[in-house]
């Protein structure tokens, strides 16, 4: 019978089965972060319970950390309740344990989805949970991961398994030459855009395809990062040449003869050919053009040399008013072409979008170049201690800050503004994070998600302008 | 978690479709470590006209009288009644402890995010799916008679007019049922399996060594 690579994947973690499909999974990597862990770490206390395997736990905190003022230390967190819970993640690590910990100031510390990768603590095959939706990110390592609750963060740390039924398998076939200027981000946005950010529901996606095998593992995370918001909860590519290139000499990845078994194991880590899925979507990347969204969700979203949509032809009543509400929040008239948009402020981060590569991107379009005056913030929040080193080590710094960026320390900063980094009532961001919704970024503040080289752009004009121009 | 058998309760009506979990519980609300207090937050950034903080008063902020939640009507209501999608976006699970922290014991809508349906399952909140028709008549029902109410038996997984002239019926896990009627810790459920666990990781640890240490 032949596999997907999800069901490969799948059924190398169940530890038991019950008549009615309800599997007990087991879970090799569990992230800790300190949002959504104090109170499953209370629960196991409370019941008496301890950690059943510590070496699965990496943990750092990163939400609620400030990207400026580190020399002051912990009292750089100004709001208490933060420092409370960043302070808590201290308590629950070192009573607990784990396999590594960074905490807020270490140099190795960054968000939670950008860390396991860059130290090999995410390899192929495993399944990766975190108390976080993005966690389908690690995906992109042909690696079953997925987001859960509080209550399935404490079932995990108590038993280091999840109950669980399977999913279905939605393949996501991407083919053809990515044209200039467009990305992963772009993908993935098209794609949210066909199906809808309820298309992926009750699936497992894979995806496959020229387009995809083309990408970096950086550009793989970033589409697998954004399958929650196409509903389905984890979303994969098979192990290539790239995986394996990636992960060589990461600090935890396996070595010497370790290394080459494990990789002989990693390379089944594709559909077998002929495999099964319960559903095939398509998309030819050579039509794939810059992504914008003009919403506030993420299938709301058009190319940039397209209009905001006029909610009068629509002729669903629900998606009518749903359209008319978005474009109130959002401040926007129907028709209004996407380059017309003038922004406040841009945000180059987040999970989805805050790797070396992203910054390189970014930085190419930025170089010698002045953020418009009109633009009241631009900030680089780099994914961690690791990228931002590297990236001052190749002097992106110097380009983002002689352009006008600010260049921040790293964290999730304002993908969801838990820190002080956050959009005024009223204001307009280009947004390289993954999410759009209201007040997502700040209370009344107006999100529009696109890529990295779009949003420096952006940054740099004080509107929307297609980057495939950019000269 | 608290058992759930059979509720009878009024209806809210909330007429909006992809209702995320950053609209149910605004972040800056995440920042409390424990399970309890979130219902004063609950949709915060609709229901008050200003813009809430962990830590204020809740009581003395204005309110947003155009919110249903706000509408006198609405008073009491413990089935909250919604469009496709709900509950999308982030894994949080504060979204549903504000939900029932509010007085919700259920939610009725023609789909939901994965993970806030499973988020509300181990709480004793009862996500009920029911096809896009069904929900449209309850909204028009909302709607027509105030005081409209619904009675949800999960054992024989049925959503009720509570005159018992419209049934309905719903699907659930047969797992998730067991567990919501039984009051169950999963925990305790998985823990009596310890022994398979144990050996699936010496197999593993023995196959794979990489993964572990």
């Amino acid at each position: 019978m032949q596999q997907t690579l999800y069901d490969k994947l799948w059924e190398s973690h169940v530890v038991r089965r019950e008549e009615d499909g309800t599997a007990l999974l087991y879970i090799d990597r569990h992230l800790v972060h300190e949002v959504t862990s104090p109170q499953a770490f209370e629960g196991l206390k409370l019941a008496g319970r301890k950690v059943w395997r510590i070496d699965s736990i990496v943990a750092t905190a990163d939400h609620n950390t400030p990207t400026t003022g580190w020399e002051r230390g912990v009292d750089g967190i100004d709001d208490a309740t933060s420092k409370l819970q960043v302070k808590t993640l201290d308590d629950n690590i070192r009573s607990h344990g784990a396999k590594v910990y960074f905490p807020f100031l270490d140099e190795r510390q960054g968000i939670v989805h950008v860390i396991g990768p860059e130290n090999g603590a995410t390899l192929p095959g495993m399944t990766v949970v975190c108390g976080d939706s993005h966690t389908s990110t690690h995906g992109a390592f042909a690696c079953l991961a997925f987001g859960i609750g509080t209550s399935e963060v404490e079932h995990v740390l108590a038993t280091q398994c999840l109950i669980s039924k399977k999913s279905r398998n939605l393949l996501v076939q991407v083919d053809g030459a990515l044209g200039r200027g467009v990305t992963a981000k772009d993908i993935v946005l098209a794609l949210i855009g066909r199906i809808g950010t309820a298309g992926g529901t009750g699936y497992a996606i894979e995806y496959a395809g020229s387009a995809i095998r083309a990408l970096s593992m950086e550009g793989r995370m970033t589409i697998c990062n954004m399958t929650i918001e196409a509903g389905a909860r984890c979303g994969m590519v098979a192990v290539d040449e790239t995986t394996i290139g990636y992960l060589r000499g990461r600090p935890f990845a396996p070595r010497g003869e370790q290394w080459e078994r494990a990789v002989a194991e990693w390379r089944k880590l594709a559909s077998d050919p002929g495999a099964k899925f319960d559903r095939v979507v398509k998309l030819d990347a050579r039509e794939v053009k810059p992504q914008v969204t003009w919403g506030t969700s993420p299938e709301m979203v058009v190319a940039i040399d397209e209009r905001v949509p006029d909610p009068d032809r629509e002729k669903d009543a629900t998606r009518r008013e749903g359209m008319a509400r978005a474009l109130e929040y959002m401040g926007l008239a129907p028709n209004t072409p996407m380059r017309d948009i003038r922004i406040d402020k841009v945000f180059i981060g987040s999970c989805t979008n805050s790797r070396i590569e992203d910054l390189r991107a970014a930085a190419a379009i930025v170089k010698g170049r002045r953020v418009a005056k009109s633009v009241r913030l631009a900030m680089v929040v780099p994914g961690s201690g690791q990228v931002k080193r590297q990236a001052e080590k190749e002097g992106l710094d110097r380009v983002f800050r002689d352009a006008g960026f600010e260049w921040r320390e790293p964290g999730c900063s304002m993908c969801l503004a838990m820190n002080a980094d956050r959009l005024d009532p009223g204001e307009r961001c280009a947004s390289t994070s993954n999410r759009n919704f209201e007040g997502r970024q700040g209370a009344g503040g107006r999100t529009h998600l696109v890529s990295p080289e779009m949003a420096a752009a952006a940054a740099i004009e004080g509107r929307f302008v297609d980057v495939r121009e950019w000269r | 978690m608290e058992r759930f058998t059979v509720h009878t309760g009024l209806v809210a009506p909330l007429d909006r479709a992809n209702v995320d979990t950053d609209a149910i519980i605004p972040k800056q609300f995440l920042k409390s470590i424990k399970r309890s207090g979130f219902g004063p937050n609950l949709f915060d950034a609709w229901r008050y006209r200003d813009v809430g903080e962990p830590g204020r008063d809740d009581a003395k902020r204005p309110l947003n009288p155009d919110f249903v939640l706000n509408q006198p009507r609405y008073r009491g209501a413990s089935i909250l009644l919604a469009r496709a999608n709900f509950g999308c976006g982030s894994s949080r699970e504060h979204a549903p402890w504000a939900l029932l922290d509010f007085g919700f014991r259920a939610v009725i809508a023609p789909s939901f995010g994965e993970i806030f349906q499973n988020n509300s399952l181990k709480n004793g909140l009862l996500p009920i799916a029911l096809v896009e028709r069904e929900v449209d008549a309850i909204f028009h029902d909302v709607a027509a008679f105030p005081g409209f109410r619904l009675s949800i038996d999960l054992d024989r997984q049925t959503v009720a007019t509570t005159d018992g002239a419209k049934v309905m019926r719903f699907e659930i896990d047969p797992f998730r049922k067991y567990c919501l009627l039984n009051g169950l810790d999963e925990i305790g459920l998985t823990l009596r399996h310890a022994d398979e666990i144990r050996a699936y990781e010496a197999q593993r640890r023995a196959a794979q060594p990489w993964l572990f240490g």
